[in-house]
């Protein structure tokens, strides 16, 4: 577990989850904005895309959506701090794929397993440029 | 020159095509990345004769995406 804490409000976090069960059987996708301040990262935003991809094994994020959520956030005052995608089938840790395309070890990736419907598991992880990853708290508020 | 990537300003000579931006800026894999200029998307084919221009605002963003496996 590393020192870097993510705060995030219930409600964002019940926006996610709903999202994701939405989407299933597919993986479901989406961007946070909020701000950095030392080792807190704080989520003010959350922004639902669409996964292109309409598979339950793999996403990608609309290049046009992206750019959009970042025009958002950058007009509110904030950056994007991370992104999220559910694994419908499988645990809360980045796969081999999740990590090579993990491009920025400065952001916050939110993976919600679905894995076991009644029991969601929601974990923020970092991955540096050697693809080692680390677990983020995330507290709740 | 002066534009902005990502809201920075940046200083490069006239002329400078994305290409030699994406190389001089260090943009790790580039492969990964999609560009706008003043909100328009970039075609990947245009980016060696796609020149900056003075005041432009310059986007990356990297791929998003992933897998279960």
């Amino acid at each position: 577990m590393s020192d870097i804490k993510l705060i995030m409000k219930k409600e964002d976090y019940d926006i996610i989850l709903e999202h994701c069960r939405k989407g299933l059987p597919n993986e479901a996708c989406g961007l946070l904005a909020g701000t950095v301040e030392g080792n807190v990262k704080t989520v003010t935003k959350v922004y639902l895309l669409n996964n292109i991809d309409e598979s339950n094994e793999h996403f990608s994020m609309d290049p046009k959506e992206q750019f959009a959520a970042l025009k958002d956030a950058r007009a509110n005052g904030v950056g994007l701090i991370g992104n999220f995608h559910s694994h419908p089938e499988s645990p809360s840790r980045p796969s081999e794929e999740d990590k090579r395309l993990s491009f920025d070890p400065t952001f916050e990736y939110l993976i919600l397993s679905l894995q076991e419907p009644d029991n969601p598991v929601l974990k923020a992880f970092e991955v540096d440029k050697e693809k080692n990853v680390y677990v983020h708290e995330i507290e709740y508020v | 020159m002066t534009f902005t990537i990502a809201g920075e300003k940046k200083e490069y000579d006239e002329g400078t095509t994305l290409t030699t931006l994406i190389e001089k800026e260090k943009i790790d894999n580039p492969d990964y990345v999609t560009v706008t200029i003043n909100d328009e998307f970039i075609d990947r084919d245009a980016f060696a004769t796609t020149e900056i221009k003075e005041g432009d605002a310059v986007e990356f963003l990297y791929f998003m995406g992933g897998g279960a496996i």
